[in-house]
């Protein structure tokens, strides 16, 4: 077995996603059979195979460094859960 | 009930045989009559009605001007919310339009609502939404069936005629397999012919834009309409958009179609067999020469699709943390415990397993055996194709394993769901267009689709293709 309680109470940490009992004993099912399925993988030799990261092109079109003021900070700040003086909020961090 | 093709209602309101307000009532009637299929997750009669005054305001002609079009609730609209089926975007309001729906709307076009769809477009049913399921429109009393997913709500919009075109994304099949299941015309262009600006992300290497419709012509102009390049996606791509309507020829004398015999698969059902035999029938009556193809890395796909999404996922999706918009936890002591909590009511089930998954894969020490693994058959796949399509112009396939599934079947086992991507995601990890139209019916009468793969960026091919496929089949 791959993920035990220990790996997903790790991911789960890393992903910074709360997970009750019941959910990381169902996770850990689901994780373990998905992997175990995309196990099938080892069967195809890679080596000298490059990865394959960007289908589109190697060559990342470049642009003028221009800076652009739409001015919208208030209405952004309108989709915020909390703000304050134009800021976005979070529970106090620093004692 | 006959539906109005797109280019049809031009020429009317060309002719002024029908006014732009008369035309969207008539959808707006059947929006509300349709309401229990549960299409829309906003949907505003008022809204609607506003943009109908302004259009009758603007004396500009435009191309789509005044044609009803339904957006999925992936793509940021500035006069509506946007919460990509997720409860975290519950209360969103972009403040920007994404390049997709802007050229919509610079062409004219009226949006009636933005559809339903999978949670982040991860499922192919769409049953992992937060706003409940679609039931595909070609149910029958009291037997609900899935419209396919992700994109099923935009599926299902024009399969009910509650507008005359949808957008879609694609990432491992989710336009093409709703368009199959929901009997309407899905294509999912080449990876950068749509700029994915003001799409929220999935899996970034994997999404794309496209167009579900009543019938291919209408495709056609339709993807013109959202194509072209643009600054802000840096893999989109500077490619001329050649006018694939006026350009469509249903003439494939002399054309090769690659016939890949990995896509005959244990299980298939016989009568998907028969369509996809069919299809090359017509096909060789055409004067099309048949040319079985290997593309031996397919059974591969699935699994290096189920690395590659989830990974791109996590690292995507960790910008809902309750901190900028959308939805934040009320048990929130400190810091970490106000990010963990928000994205555990946040997010649905099927969501969290890809993050899970996704970090797992990406996290120190399995790196190299699961994500550059996947990386490199990703490449192994893109050259499979790469090295048939010197052998032939097109590839004709299925588009999914089974026509259209009852609703909540499948829900339990993730891999025995992936399944339904079978046929769909190997293009999508090489990039390639592809489409999908209705050609012919299983012993139920429900529609199966055909899935006509072109080379990158030959979509007029690809609409060839369909088009002549199309006509014989109608």
């Amino acid at each position: 077995m791959k993920i035990d309680k220990n790996t997903i109470n790790k991911i789960a940490r890393l992903s910074r996603i709360k997970l009750d009992d019941k959910e990381s004993d169902d996770y850990i099912n689901d994780l373990n059979s998905i992997l175990d399925w995309v196990e099938q993988l080892n069967e195809v030799n890679t080596e000298n195979v490059e990865p394959l990261s960007n289908i589109s092109s190697s060559i990342l079109p470049k642009r003028e460094d221009v800076s652009k003021d739409t001015n919208s900070s208030e209405e952004i700040l309108e989709n915020a859960p909390d703000k304050l003086e134009g800021f976005f909020a979070v529970p106090k961090v620093v004692e | 009930m006959s539906k109005s093709s797109l280019k049809q209602t031009l020429k009317d309101l060309e002719t002024k045989k029908i006014s732009i307000r008369e035309l969207n009532q008539d959808y707006l009637k059947r929006i509300k009559e349709k309401d229990n299929l549960n299409v829309f997750i906003h949907f505003s009669e008022e809204n609607v009605l506003k943009q109908i005054d302004n259009l009758e305001k603007d004396n500009s002609a435009k191309k789509l001007k005044g044609i009803p079009i339904a957006i999925k609730d992936l793509f940021c609209t500035k006069s509506m919310p946007t919460t990509a089926a997720s409860k975290i975007l519950e209360n969103f309001n972009p403040t920007y339009e994404s390049f997709v729906t802007q050229k919509l709307l610079d062409e004219g076009s009226i949006f009636v609502g933005k559809t339903n769809l999978d949670e982040f477009a991860m499922g192919s049913a769409t049953n992992t939404s937060f706003f409940g399921n679609t039931i595909n429109p070609l149910s029958k009393e009291n037997k609900p069936l899935a419209p396919g997913g992700s994109s099923g709500g935009s599926a299902a919009a024009v399969a009910a005629d509650l507008c005359l075109g949808a957008t879609g994304t694609d990432t491992g099949g989710s336009i093409r397999q709703p368009a199959s299941f929901c009997g309407v015309v899905g294509i999912k262009p080449t990876y950068g012919l749509c700029s994915r600006w003001g799409i929220a992300a999935f899996a970034s290497s994997l999404d794309q834009a496209g167009i579900f419709s009543h019938n291919v012509e209408d495709a056609s102009i339709l993807l013109q309409s959202i194509a072209g390049f643009d600054q802000r996606d840096s893999t989109s791509a500077k490619v001329d958009i050649p006018n694939y309507f006026e350009n469509l020829d249903d003439d494939l004398n002399g054309k090769t179609v690659g016939i890949p015999k990995e896509y005959s698969i244990d299980g298939t059902p016989m009568e998907i067999s028969q369509i996809w035999e069919d299809a090359i029938k017509v096909l060789e009556k055409k004067g099309v020469k048949i040319k079985n193809i290997s593309l031996p890395h397919t059974k591969y796909a699935l699994p290096t699709y189920y690395i590659i999404a989830p990974a791109e996922a996590s690292s995507n999706l960790a910008r809902y943390d309750g901190v900028k918009y959308g939805f934040r936890s009320d048990e929130i002591n400190s810091l970490d415990e106000m990010y963990e909590n928000t994205r555990a009511q946040g997010f649905g089930k099927e969501v969290k397993r890809r993050i899970l998954i996704g970090t797992y894969v990406l996290s120190a020490g399995y790196y190299d055996a699961y994500y550059l693994k996947a990386q490199k058959v990703r490449k192994l796949i893109a050259d499979d194709f790469n090295k048939a399509f010197k052998e032939c112009d097109f590839i004709v396939t299925p588009t999914a394993p089974s026509a259209a599934f009852p609703l909540n079947e499948k829900q339990n086992d993730p891999i025995k769901m992936y399944l339904n991507d079978v046929f769909t995601v190997p293009a999508s990890l090489a990039g390639l267009p592809g489409i999908s139209i209705p050609f012919g019916k299983d012993k139920n009468n429900l529609p199966l689709g055909i899935q006509i793969l072109g080379k990158h960026f030959d979509e007029q091919q690809v609409f060839n293709t369909a088009i002549s496929l199309e006509r014989s089949y109608e």
